[in-house]
Protein backbone atom coordinates (compact mmCIF):
# COMPACT_ATOMS: atom_id res chain seq x y z
CA UNK A 1 0.00 0.00 0.00
CA UNK A 2 2.41 2.35 0.59
CA UNK A 3 3.44 2.26 -3.05
CA UNK A 4 -0.10 3.45 -3.84
CA UNK A 5 0.42 6.84 -2.07
CA UNK A 6 1.23 9.76 -3.48
CA UNK A 7 4.67 11.16 -2.83
CA UNK A 8 3.85 14.50 -3.98
CA UNK A 9 0.69 14.66 -1.59
CA UNK A 10 3.70 13.91 1.45
CA UNK A 11 5.96 16.45 0.10
CA UNK A 12 2.76 19.01 -0.05
CA UNK A 13 2.07 18.45 2.75
CA UNK A 14 5.63 18.67 4.58
CA UNK A 15 6.23 21.45 2.55
CA UNK A 16 2.58 23.39 3.78
CA UNK A 17 3.91 22.86 7.26
CA UNK A 18 7.35 23.89 6.68
CA UNK A 19 5.79 27.08 5.01
CA UNK A 20 3.66 27.86 8.21
CA UNK A 21 6.03 26.70 10.58
CA UNK A 22 8.69 29.63 8.59
CA UNK A 23 6.53 32.46 8.70
CA UNK A 24 5.52 31.80 12.32
CA UNK A 25 9.34 31.78 13.70
CA UNK A 26 9.46 35.15 11.66
CA UNK A 27 6.91 36.47 14.56
CA UNK A 28 7.90 34.72 17.82
CA UNK A 29 11.04 35.27 18.37
CA UNK A 30 11.03 38.88 18.45
CA UNK A 31 8.11 38.74 20.51
CA UNK A 32 10.18 36.81 23.31
CA UNK A 33 13.31 38.97 22.67
CA UNK A 34 11.75 42.24 22.83
CA UNK A 35 9.73 41.34 25.34
CA UNK A 36 12.69 41.00 28.10
CA UNK A 37 14.18 44.01 26.40
CA UNK A 38 11.18 46.27 26.96
CA UNK A 39 11.42 44.61 30.84
CA UNK A 40 14.59 45.21 31.37
CA UNK A 41 14.45 48.75 30.23
CA UNK A 42 11.49 49.68 32.60
CA UNK A 43 13.15 48.44 35.31
CA UNK A 44 16.02 51.17 34.64
CA UNK A 45 12.84 53.37 34.31
CA UNK A 46 11.61 52.30 37.90
CA UNK A 47 14.76 51.92 39.52
CA UNK A 48 15.68 55.73 37.91
CA UNK A 49 12.80 57.40 37.89
CA UNK A 50 13.81 58.87 34.38
CA UNK A 51 11.44 59.59 32.04
CA UNK A 52 13.76 59.22 28.84
CA UNK A 53 13.69 55.49 30.13
CA UNK A 54 9.83 55.80 29.86
CA UNK A 55 10.23 56.63 26.55
CA UNK A 56 12.36 54.22 25.52
CA UNK A 57 10.54 51.93 27.28
CA UNK A 58 7.40 52.30 25.35
CA UNK A 59 9.02 53.20 21.93
CA UNK A 60 10.37 49.20 21.67
CA UNK A 61 6.96 48.13 23.60
CA UNK A 62 5.04 49.62 20.53
CA UNK A 63 7.56 47.63 18.16
CA UNK A 64 6.40 44.49 20.26
CA UNK A 65 2.55 45.11 20.32
CA UNK A 66 3.11 45.40 16.47
CA UNK A 67 5.07 42.15 16.20
CA UNK A 68 3.04 40.49 18.46
CA UNK A 69 -0.69 41.38 16.96
CA UNK A 70 0.19 40.11 13.50
CA UNK A 71 1.93 37.20 14.77
CA UNK A 72 -0.60 36.12 17.49
CA UNK A 73 -2.47 32.96 16.58
CA UNK A 74 -0.50 32.11 13.11
CA UNK A 75 0.60 28.88 14.97
CA UNK A 76 -2.55 27.74 15.40
CA UNK A 77 -2.76 27.06 11.57
CA UNK A 78 -0.13 24.38 12.91
CA UNK A 79 -2.71 22.58 14.69
CA UNK A 80 -5.06 22.70 12.09
CA UNK A 81 -2.90 21.12 10.11
CA UNK A 82 -2.25 18.08 12.52
CA UNK A 83 -5.88 17.16 12.34
CA UNK A 84 -6.64 17.28 8.34
CA UNK A 85 -3.05 16.44 6.29
CA UNK A 86 -1.72 14.27 9.46
CA UNK A 87 -4.04 12.92 11.28
CA UNK A 88 -2.23 9.06 11.42
CA UNK A 89 0.43 11.17 13.27
CA UNK A 90 -2.11 12.81 15.20
CA UNK A 91 -3.83 9.77 16.72
CA UNK A 92 -0.57 7.80 16.96
CA UNK A 93 0.75 10.59 19.51
CA UNK A 94 -1.97 10.27 21.57
CA UNK A 95 -2.04 12.71 24.65
CA UNK A 96 2.25 13.01 24.44
CA UNK A 97 1.79 16.15 22.29
CA UNK A 98 -2.22 17.50 23.45
CA UNK A 99 -1.03 17.61 26.87
CA UNK A 100 1.88 20.47 26.40
CA UNK A 101 0.02 21.88 23.86
CA UNK A 102 -3.40 22.19 26.48
CA UNK A 103 -0.94 23.42 29.07
CA UNK A 104 0.57 26.10 26.59
CA UNK A 105 -3.28 27.22 25.61
CA UNK A 106 -4.76 27.55 29.41
CA UNK A 107 -1.18 28.45 31.13
CA UNK A 108 1.20 30.27 29.64
CA UNK A 109 -1.31 31.78 26.35
CA UNK A 110 -3.73 33.30 29.25
CA UNK A 111 -0.58 34.59 31.58
CA UNK A 112 0.89 36.81 28.49
CA UNK A 113 -2.00 37.66 26.95
CA UNK A 114 -3.59 39.26 30.73
CA UNK A 115 -0.55 41.20 31.35
CA UNK A 116 0.11 42.33 27.96
CA UNK A 117 -3.12 44.22 27.97
CA UNK A 118 -1.88 45.75 31.72
CA UNK A 119 1.39 46.34 29.68
CA UNK A 120 -0.16 48.52 26.97
CA UNK A 121 -3.12 49.89 28.83
CA UNK A 122 -2.01 50.37 32.20
CA UNK A 123 0.69 53.06 31.76
CA UNK A 124 -1.71 55.40 34.07
CA UNK A 125 -4.17 52.89 35.54
CA UNK A 126 -1.56 51.16 37.76
CA UNK A 127 1.45 51.24 39.94
CA UNK A 128 4.72 51.50 38.26
CA UNK A 129 5.51 48.55 40.67
CA UNK A 130 2.75 46.60 39.18
CA UNK A 131 3.04 47.57 35.71
CA UNK A 132 6.81 46.52 36.04
CA UNK A 133 5.62 43.32 37.29
CA UNK A 134 3.14 42.69 34.25
CA UNK A 135 6.18 43.38 31.82
CA UNK A 136 8.29 40.91 33.71
CA UNK A 137 5.50 38.46 33.56
CA UNK A 138 4.40 38.88 29.72
CA UNK A 139 8.31 38.06 29.12
CA UNK A 140 8.31 34.60 31.30
CA UNK A 141 4.82 34.21 29.55
CA UNK A 142 5.84 34.06 26.02
CA UNK A 143 8.91 31.74 26.72
CA UNK A 144 6.41 29.75 28.77
CA UNK A 145 4.23 29.72 25.90
CA UNK A 146 7.60 28.28 23.71
CA UNK A 147 8.15 25.96 26.49
CA UNK A 148 5.58 23.83 25.93
CA UNK A 149 5.70 23.37 22.10
CA UNK A 150 9.16 22.59 22.17
CA UNK A 151 8.38 20.13 24.62
CA UNK A 152 6.23 18.73 21.97
CA UNK A 153 8.77 18.52 19.12
CA UNK A 154 11.86 17.67 21.65
CA UNK A 155 9.87 14.67 21.91
CA UNK A 156 9.34 14.13 18.34
CA UNK A 157 13.13 13.99 17.87
CA UNK A 158 13.44 11.51 21.13
CA UNK A 159 10.44 10.19 21.94
CA UNK A 160 10.41 8.82 25.59
CA UNK A 161 8.41 8.59 29.26
CA UNK A 162 5.42 6.98 26.85
CA UNK A 163 4.07 3.34 26.33
CA UNK A 164 2.33 2.10 22.97
CA UNK A 165 -1.28 1.05 22.98
CA UNK A 166 -2.03 -1.56 20.47
CA UNK A 167 -5.61 -1.25 21.51
CA UNK A 168 -5.87 2.06 20.53
CA UNK A 169 -3.01 2.23 18.25
CA UNK A 170 -1.73 5.60 20.59
CA UNK A 171 1.07 5.89 22.67
CA UNK A 172 0.39 6.74 26.01
CA UNK A 173 2.20 9.12 28.48
CA UNK A 174 3.86 7.26 31.02
CA UNK A 175 5.99 9.78 32.40
CA UNK A 176 5.31 13.55 32.64
CA UNK A 177 8.49 14.38 33.89
CA UNK A 178 10.61 12.16 32.06
CA UNK A 179 8.99 13.62 28.51
CA UNK A 180 9.66 17.72 30.35
CA UNK A 181 13.07 16.82 31.37
CA UNK A 182 14.60 14.64 28.59
CA UNK A 183 17.94 16.20 27.75
CA UNK A 184 16.74 16.94 24.07
CA UNK A 185 13.82 18.90 25.52
CA UNK A 186 15.86 20.49 28.17
CA UNK A 187 18.53 21.97 25.48
CA UNK A 188 16.24 22.56 22.77
CA UNK A 189 14.02 24.95 24.84
CA UNK A 190 17.13 26.93 26.28
CA UNK A 191 18.74 27.20 22.89
CA UNK A 192 15.44 28.40 21.06
CA UNK A 193 14.62 31.06 23.45
CA UNK A 194 17.87 32.48 23.80
CA UNK A 195 17.93 32.79 20.24
CA UNK A 196 14.64 34.48 20.33
CA UNK A 197 16.56 36.66 23.03
CA UNK A 198 19.51 37.83 20.26
CA UNK A 199 17.31 38.08 17.82
CA UNK A 200 15.44 40.69 19.92
CA UNK A 201 18.87 42.17 20.92
CA UNK A 202 19.93 42.61 17.30
CA UNK A 203 16.18 44.48 15.81
CA UNK A 204 17.10 46.79 19.06
CA UNK A 205 21.02 46.92 17.79
CA UNK A 206 19.45 47.58 14.27
CA UNK A 207 16.89 49.89 14.37
CA UNK A 208 18.82 52.09 16.91
CA UNK A 209 21.97 52.00 14.32
CA UNK A 210 19.33 53.73 12.09
CA UNK A 211 18.41 56.90 14.27
CA UNK A 212 22.51 57.19 14.67
CA UNK A 213 22.43 57.26 11.17
CA UNK A 214 19.56 59.51 11.03
CA UNK A 215 20.83 61.73 13.71
CA UNK A 216 17.41 61.66 15.32
CA UNK A 217 16.84 60.30 19.04
CA UNK A 218 20.70 59.91 19.31
CA UNK A 219 20.56 59.62 23.29
CA UNK A 220 17.84 57.29 23.03
CA UNK A 221 20.00 55.41 20.54
CA UNK A 222 22.64 54.51 22.26
CA UNK A 223 20.76 53.57 25.59
CA UNK A 224 19.11 51.21 23.69
CA UNK A 225 22.28 50.01 21.91
CA UNK A 226 23.63 49.17 24.91
CA UNK A 227 20.93 47.27 26.65
CA UNK A 228 20.59 45.12 23.83
CA UNK A 229 24.37 44.99 23.46
CA UNK A 230 25.00 43.40 26.94
CA UNK A 231 21.54 41.80 27.06
CA UNK A 232 22.64 40.22 23.32
CA UNK A 233 25.96 39.55 24.32
CA UNK A 234 25.23 37.69 27.49
CA UNK A 235 22.37 35.12 25.50
CA UNK A 236 24.67 34.69 22.40
CA UNK A 237 26.78 32.95 24.83
CA UNK A 238 24.55 31.26 26.48
CA UNK A 239 23.54 30.55 23.24
CA UNK A 240 26.36 28.92 22.21
CA UNK A 241 26.27 27.08 25.18
CA UNK A 242 23.22 25.25 24.97
CA UNK A 243 23.81 24.45 20.93
CA UNK A 244 26.82 22.75 22.93
CA UNK A 245 24.26 20.55 24.73
CA UNK A 246 22.02 20.40 21.46
CA UNK A 247 25.07 18.55 19.52
CA UNK A 248 25.68 16.56 22.39
CA UNK A 249 22.09 15.22 22.39
CA UNK A 250 21.68 15.09 18.58
CA UNK A 251 24.86 12.44 18.88
CA UNK A 252 23.10 10.60 21.22
CA UNK A 253 19.74 10.27 19.54
CA UNK A 254 20.21 11.67 16.05
CA UNK A 255 23.64 10.35 15.23
CA UNK A 256 22.73 10.53 11.23
CA UNK A 257 21.25 13.75 11.89
CA UNK A 258 24.89 14.57 13.31
CA UNK A 259 26.69 12.99 10.52
CA UNK A 260 24.58 14.84 7.55
CA UNK A 261 25.11 18.43 9.59
CA UNK A 262 28.98 18.13 9.18
CA UNK A 263 29.01 15.92 5.48
CA UNK A 264 30.41 12.86 7.44
CA UNK A 265 30.41 9.74 5.36
CA UNK A 266 32.59 7.89 7.22
CA UNK A 267 32.82 7.46 10.84
CA UNK A 268 36.11 8.11 12.37
CA UNK A 269 37.49 8.51 15.90
CA UNK A 270 38.99 11.85 17.00
CA UNK A 271 36.34 13.27 14.47
CA UNK A 272 36.80 16.90 13.32
CA UNK A 273 34.48 19.62 12.82
CA UNK A 274 34.42 21.29 9.42
CA UNK A 275 34.75 24.73 10.12
CA UNK A 276 34.39 25.88 6.43
CA UNK A 277 33.42 23.29 3.49
CA UNK A 278 31.94 23.25 0.12
CA UNK A 279 30.77 19.70 -0.28
CA UNK A 280 31.03 17.74 -3.53
CA UNK A 281 27.71 17.65 -5.58
CA UNK A 282 28.25 14.63 -6.74
CA UNK A 283 28.88 12.60 -3.84
CA UNK A 284 26.98 9.16 -3.09
CA UNK A 285 27.10 7.06 -0.15
CA UNK A 286 29.50 4.17 -0.56
CA UNK A 287 30.78 5.86 -3.81
CA UNK A 288 34.69 6.28 -2.26
CA UNK A 289 34.59 9.83 -3.82
CA UNK A 290 35.77 12.81 -1.22
CA UNK A 291 32.50 14.23 0.65
CA UNK A 292 33.90 17.87 0.25
CA UNK A 293 35.65 20.26 -2.80
CA UNK A 294 37.29 22.07 -0.07
CA UNK A 295 37.05 21.65 3.79
CA UNK A 296 38.85 23.57 6.92
CA UNK A 297 38.69 21.29 9.87
CA UNK A 298 39.40 21.67 13.71
CA UNK A 299 40.70 18.00 14.90
CA UNK A 300 38.95 16.02 17.06
CA UNK A 301 36.59 19.19 17.81
CA UNK A 302 32.90 17.04 16.31
CA UNK A 303 34.13 14.13 18.91
CA UNK A 304 34.28 16.59 21.81
CA UNK A 305 30.87 17.89 20.90
CA UNK A 306 29.54 15.02 20.38
CA UNK A 307 30.66 12.38 23.16
CA UNK A 308 32.91 14.76 25.10
CA UNK A 309 36.01 12.98 24.14
CA UNK A 310 38.67 13.98 21.86
CA UNK A 311 39.17 9.82 20.70
CA UNK A 312 35.07 9.26 20.26
CA UNK A 313 34.09 7.50 17.67
CA UNK A 314 31.39 9.32 15.42
CA UNK A 315 29.59 6.89 12.94
CA UNK A 316 29.50 8.83 9.40
CA UNK A 317 26.21 8.27 7.45
CA UNK A 318 27.63 4.77 5.71
CA UNK A 319 28.14 3.40 9.34
CA UNK A 320 24.84 4.22 10.48
CA UNK A 321 23.34 2.71 7.17
CA UNK A 322 25.30 -0.34 7.53
CA UNK A 323 25.77 -0.86 11.08
CA UNK A 324 28.04 -3.30 12.53
CA UNK A 325 30.03 0.05 14.96
CA UNK A 326 30.09 0.26 18.73
CA UNK A 327 28.52 3.44 19.82
CA UNK A 328 30.21 5.78 22.06
CA UNK A 329 28.57 6.57 24.84
CA UNK A 330 30.73 7.93 28.36
CA UNK A 331 28.89 5.56 31.03
CA UNK A 332 29.02 2.18 28.82
CA UNK A 333 32.98 1.13 28.29
CA UNK A 334 33.71 -0.12 24.21
CA UNK A 335 33.85 -3.98 25.53
CA UNK A 336 30.35 -3.93 26.96
CA UNK A 337 28.82 -2.68 24.07
CA UNK A 338 26.65 -3.95 21.30
CA UNK A 339 27.14 -3.60 17.43
CA UNK A 340 24.38 -1.05 15.88
CA UNK A 341 21.82 -2.81 13.60
CA UNK A 342 22.33 -1.99 9.81
CA UNK A 343 19.12 -0.09 8.52
CA UNK A 344 18.09 -3.13 6.57
CA UNK A 345 18.17 -5.35 10.19
CA UNK A 346 15.96 -2.22 11.11
CA UNK A 347 13.14 -2.13 8.93
CA UNK A 348 13.59 -5.97 9.30
CA UNK A 349 12.57 -5.65 12.92
CA UNK A 350 9.97 -2.82 11.99
CA UNK A 351 8.05 -5.48 9.98
CA UNK A 352 7.72 -7.76 12.47
CA UNK A 353 6.42 -4.71 14.77
CA UNK A 354 4.16 -4.30 12.24
CA UNK A 355 2.66 -7.58 11.52
CA UNK A 356 2.73 -8.17 15.21
CA UNK A 357 0.46 -5.14 15.70
CA UNK A 358 -1.73 -7.01 12.54
CA UNK A 359 -1.86 -10.46 14.71
CA UNK A 360 -2.25 -8.98 17.85
CA UNK A 361 -5.66 -6.75 16.60
CA UNK A 362 -6.55 -10.69 14.80
CA UNK A 363 -5.99 -12.44 17.81
CA UNK A 364 -7.94 -9.95 20.05
CA UNK A 365 -10.60 -9.71 17.91
CA UNK A 366 -11.16 -13.81 17.76
CA UNK A 367 -10.61 -14.04 21.84
CA UNK A 368 -7.27 -15.57 21.49
CA UNK A 369 -5.55 -14.16 24.56
CA UNK A 370 -2.23 -16.71 24.21
CA UNK A 371 -1.39 -15.24 20.71
CA UNK A 372 -2.48 -11.55 21.53
CA UNK A 373 0.05 -11.60 24.51
CA UNK A 374 2.61 -13.51 22.24
CA UNK A 375 2.09 -10.46 19.58
CA UNK A 376 1.78 -7.65 22.14
CA UNK A 377 5.49 -8.92 23.42
CA UNK A 378 6.68 -8.99 20.11
CA UNK A 379 5.74 -5.84 19.18
CA UNK A 380 6.96 -4.18 22.59
CA UNK A 381 10.38 -6.37 21.62
CA UNK A 382 10.51 -4.29 18.32
CA UNK A 383 8.49 -0.97 18.69
CA UNK A 384 11.88 0.83 18.96
CA UNK A 385 11.60 -0.01 14.95
CA UNK A 386 8.14 0.19 14.12
CA UNK A 387 8.92 3.36 11.73
CA UNK A 388 11.70 1.60 10.00
CA UNK A 389 9.19 -1.04 8.25
CA UNK A 390 7.83 1.57 6.40
CA UNK A 391 11.40 2.21 4.62
CA UNK A 392 11.54 0.98 0.98
CA UNK A 393 15.42 0.91 1.53
CA UNK A 394 17.72 1.72 4.08
CA UNK A 395 19.02 4.83 1.92
CA UNK A 396 15.58 5.93 2.94
CA UNK A 397 17.09 7.22 6.30
CA UNK A 398 19.41 9.78 5.04
CA UNK A 399 18.31 13.69 4.91
CA UNK A 400 18.84 16.27 2.80
CA UNK A 401 22.64 16.56 3.17
CA UNK A 402 23.83 19.79 1.74
CA UNK A 403 20.79 21.43 2.93
CA UNK A 404 21.53 20.51 6.48
CA UNK A 405 25.12 20.90 6.49
CA UNK A 406 25.18 23.97 4.63
CA UNK A 407 21.79 25.07 7.03
CA UNK A 408 23.91 24.33 10.22
CA UNK A 409 27.41 26.25 9.60
CA UNK A 410 25.42 29.16 8.09
CA UNK A 411 23.59 29.12 11.83
CA UNK A 412 26.97 28.35 13.53
CA UNK A 413 28.83 31.12 11.42
CA UNK A 414 26.23 34.21 11.84
CA UNK A 415 26.36 33.01 15.87
CA UNK A 416 29.57 33.85 16.38
CA UNK A 417 29.21 37.04 14.10
CA UNK A 418 26.74 38.22 16.43
CA UNK A 419 28.83 37.93 19.80
CA UNK A 420 31.64 39.49 17.72
CA UNK A 421 29.28 42.21 16.94
CA UNK A 422 27.93 42.54 20.43
CA UNK A 423 31.13 42.95 21.77
CA UNK A 424 32.09 45.60 19.00
CA UNK A 425 29.12 47.75 19.62
CA UNK A 426 29.70 47.68 23.35
CA UNK A 427 33.01 48.80 22.89
CA UNK A 428 31.85 51.96 20.57
CA UNK A 429 28.86 52.51 22.74
CA UNK A 430 30.04 54.37 25.32
CA UNK A 431 32.42 56.74 22.96
CA UNK A 432 31.18 59.42 21.48
CA UNK A 433 32.38 58.13 17.98
CA UNK A 434 29.93 55.72 17.41
CA UNK A 435 27.67 57.69 15.43
CA UNK A 436 30.97 58.59 13.39
CA UNK A 437 31.09 54.71 12.57
CA UNK A 438 28.74 54.92 9.73
CA UNK A 439 29.88 51.64 8.77
CA UNK A 440 29.35 50.04 11.45
CA UNK A 441 26.20 51.25 12.01
CA UNK A 442 24.98 50.28 8.59
CA UNK A 443 26.34 46.69 9.63
CA UNK A 444 24.43 46.51 12.74
CA UNK A 445 21.11 47.30 10.61
CA UNK A 446 21.58 44.76 7.69
CA UNK A 447 22.33 41.86 10.69
CA UNK A 448 18.53 42.26 11.63
CA UNK A 449 18.09 39.74 8.15
CA UNK A 450 21.18 38.01 9.10
CA UNK A 451 19.18 37.12 12.55
CA UNK A 452 16.17 35.57 10.94
CA UNK A 453 18.70 33.71 8.53
CA UNK A 454 20.61 32.19 11.46
CA UNK A 455 17.51 31.34 13.15
CA UNK A 456 15.53 29.98 10.17
CA UNK A 457 18.95 27.86 9.14
CA UNK A 458 18.62 26.56 13.01
CA UNK A 459 15.33 24.75 12.35
CA UNK A 460 16.13 23.87 8.85
CA UNK A 461 19.25 21.63 10.84
CA UNK A 462 16.45 20.20 13.49
CA UNK A 463 13.74 19.37 11.11
CA UNK A 464 15.19 19.15 7.67
CA UNK A 465 18.11 16.76 9.55
CA UNK A 466 15.78 14.31 11.17
CA UNK A 467 13.78 13.34 7.53
CA UNK A 468 12.55 10.59 6.77
CA UNK A 469 10.89 11.01 10.60
CA UNK A 470 7.99 12.36 12.03
CA UNK A 471 8.78 10.67 15.27
CA UNK A 472 12.36 9.52 15.57
CA UNK A 473 12.92 5.75 14.39
CA UNK A 474 9.09 5.36 15.41
CA UNK A 475 7.11 7.20 12.74
CA UNK A 476 8.23 8.45 8.91
CA UNK A 477 6.39 11.19 7.24
CA UNK A 478 4.77 8.52 4.66
CA UNK A 479 2.84 6.87 7.16
CA UNK A 480 2.00 9.77 9.31
CA UNK A 481 0.15 11.57 6.60
CA UNK A 482 -3.45 11.40 6.13
CA UNK A 483 -4.95 10.03 2.80
CA UNK A 484 -6.26 13.09 1.60
CA UNK A 485 -6.89 14.88 -1.90
CA UNK A 486 -3.09 16.69 -3.01
CA UNK A 487 -5.38 19.17 -4.89
CA UNK A 488 -6.71 20.47 -1.37
CA UNK A 489 -3.44 20.76 0.11
CA UNK A 490 -1.90 22.49 -2.72
CA UNK A 491 -4.74 25.36 -2.53
CA UNK A 492 -4.29 25.59 1.12
CA UNK A 493 -0.60 26.19 0.51
CA UNK A 494 -0.78 28.73 -1.34
CA UNK A 495 -3.85 30.91 0.42
CA UNK A 496 -1.06 30.44 3.60
CA UNK A 497 1.67 31.71 1.44
CA UNK A 498 -0.56 34.43 0.24
CA UNK A 499 -1.99 35.07 3.93
CA UNK A 500 1.37 35.06 5.68
CA UNK A 501 2.74 37.22 2.98
CA UNK A 502 0.32 39.95 3.49
CA UNK A 503 0.73 39.85 6.85
CA UNK A 504 4.34 40.14 7.13
CA UNK A 505 3.90 42.89 4.40
CA UNK A 506 1.62 44.34 7.22
CA UNK A 507 4.25 43.75 9.81
CA UNK A 508 7.14 45.38 7.81
CA UNK A 509 5.30 48.60 6.43
CA UNK A 510 3.72 48.96 10.34
CA UNK A 511 7.01 48.64 12.15
CA UNK A 512 8.65 50.70 9.18
CA UNK A 513 5.93 53.59 10.22
CA UNK A 514 6.34 53.55 13.55
CA UNK A 515 10.19 53.05 13.70
CA UNK A 516 9.66 56.47 11.74
CA UNK A 517 7.74 58.20 13.60
CA UNK A 518 9.81 57.78 16.54
CA UNK A 519 9.31 57.67 20.42
CA UNK A 520 7.14 60.06 21.32
CA UNK A 521 6.96 61.79 24.77
CA UNK A 522 4.50 59.82 26.54
CA UNK A 523 4.49 57.14 24.05
CA UNK A 524 2.67 56.40 20.74
CA UNK A 525 -0.96 56.11 20.74
CA UNK B 1 -6.28 55.69 11.58
CA UNK B 2 -3.61 55.39 14.72
CA UNK B 3 -1.58 51.93 15.23
CA UNK B 4 -3.63 50.57 17.99
CA UNK B 5 -6.74 50.74 15.64
CA UNK B 6 -4.78 49.19 12.91
CA UNK B 7 -3.61 46.00 14.72
CA UNK B 8 -6.91 45.81 16.13
CA UNK B 9 -8.18 45.60 12.67
CA UNK B 10 -5.74 43.05 11.37
CA UNK B 11 -6.24 40.98 14.71
CA UNK B 12 -9.65 40.73 13.90
CA UNK B 13 -9.52 39.87 10.22
CA UNK B 14 -6.73 37.61 10.55
CA UNK B 15 -8.37 35.49 13.11
CA UNK B 16 -11.91 35.47 11.23
CA UNK B 17 -9.81 34.18 8.36
CA UNK B 18 -8.26 31.28 10.36
CA UNK B 19 -11.15 30.35 12.12
CA UNK B 20 -14.22 30.86 10.30
CA UNK B 21 -12.80 30.58 6.56
CA UNK B 22 -9.77 28.24 6.90
CA UNK B 23 -10.57 26.08 9.82
CA UNK B 24 -14.31 25.64 8.75
CA UNK B 25 -14.07 24.90 5.46
CA UNK B 26 -10.37 23.63 4.14
CA UNK B 27 -9.27 21.80 7.47
CA UNK B 28 -11.78 19.25 9.07
CA UNK B 29 -10.83 17.14 11.28
CA UNK B 30 -9.83 14.24 8.71
CA UNK B 31 -10.84 11.19 11.63
CA UNK B 32 -14.09 12.81 12.39
CA UNK B 33 -14.74 12.09 8.93
CA UNK B 34 -14.00 8.04 9.33
CA UNK B 35 -15.44 7.90 12.43
CA UNK B 36 -17.30 8.78 14.96
CA UNK B 37 -16.10 7.25 18.42
CA UNK B 38 -12.73 7.10 19.56
CA UNK B 39 -12.40 3.53 18.92
CA UNK B 40 -13.63 3.80 15.16
CA UNK B 41 -10.80 6.32 14.91
CA UNK B 42 -8.51 3.66 16.69
CA UNK B 43 -9.50 0.80 14.30
CA UNK B 44 -8.88 3.18 11.29
CA UNK B 45 -5.80 4.46 11.85
CA UNK B 46 -4.32 0.78 13.27
CA UNK B 47 -5.46 -0.18 9.73
CA UNK B 48 -3.47 2.44 8.36
CA UNK B 49 -0.69 1.30 10.13
CA UNK B 50 -0.63 -1.63 9.24
CA UNK B 51 -1.84 -1.56 5.76
CA UNK B 52 0.94 1.25 4.80
CA UNK B 53 3.43 -1.24 5.82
Amino acid sequence: MIDQIDLSMVDWARAQFALTAIYHWLFVPLTLGLSFLVAIMETIYVKTGNPEWKKITKFWMILFGINFAIGVATGIILEFQFGTNWSNYSWFVGDIFGAPLAIEGIMAFFLESTFIAIMFFGWNKVSKGFHLTASWLTAIGASLSALWILVANAWMQSPTGMEFNPDTARNEMVDFWEILFSPMAFNKFLHTISNGYVIGSIFVIGISSWFLLKKRHILMAKRSILVAAIFGLITSIFLVGTGDGSAYTVAQSQPMKLAAMEGLYEGEAGAGLVAFGILNPDKKPGDGEDAFLVKVQIPSLLSILGYRNTEAYVPGVEDIVNGGYKPWFEKIPVEEKEMTYSVAQKIEKGKLAISALRDYKTATRAGDSILAKISQKKLQENFNYFGYGYLNNPESVIPNIPLTFYSFHIMVFLGFYFILLFIVMLFFVNRTTLEKKRWLLWISLWTIPLAYIASQAGWVVAEVGRQPWVIQDLLPTVAAVSMIDTNSIRITFWIFAGLFTALLIAEVMIMVRQIKIGPKEGGSK
Amino acid sequence: MTVGRKLWAIIIIKIFIIFAILRLFFFPDFLNSKSDTDEGKGDYVREQLINRN
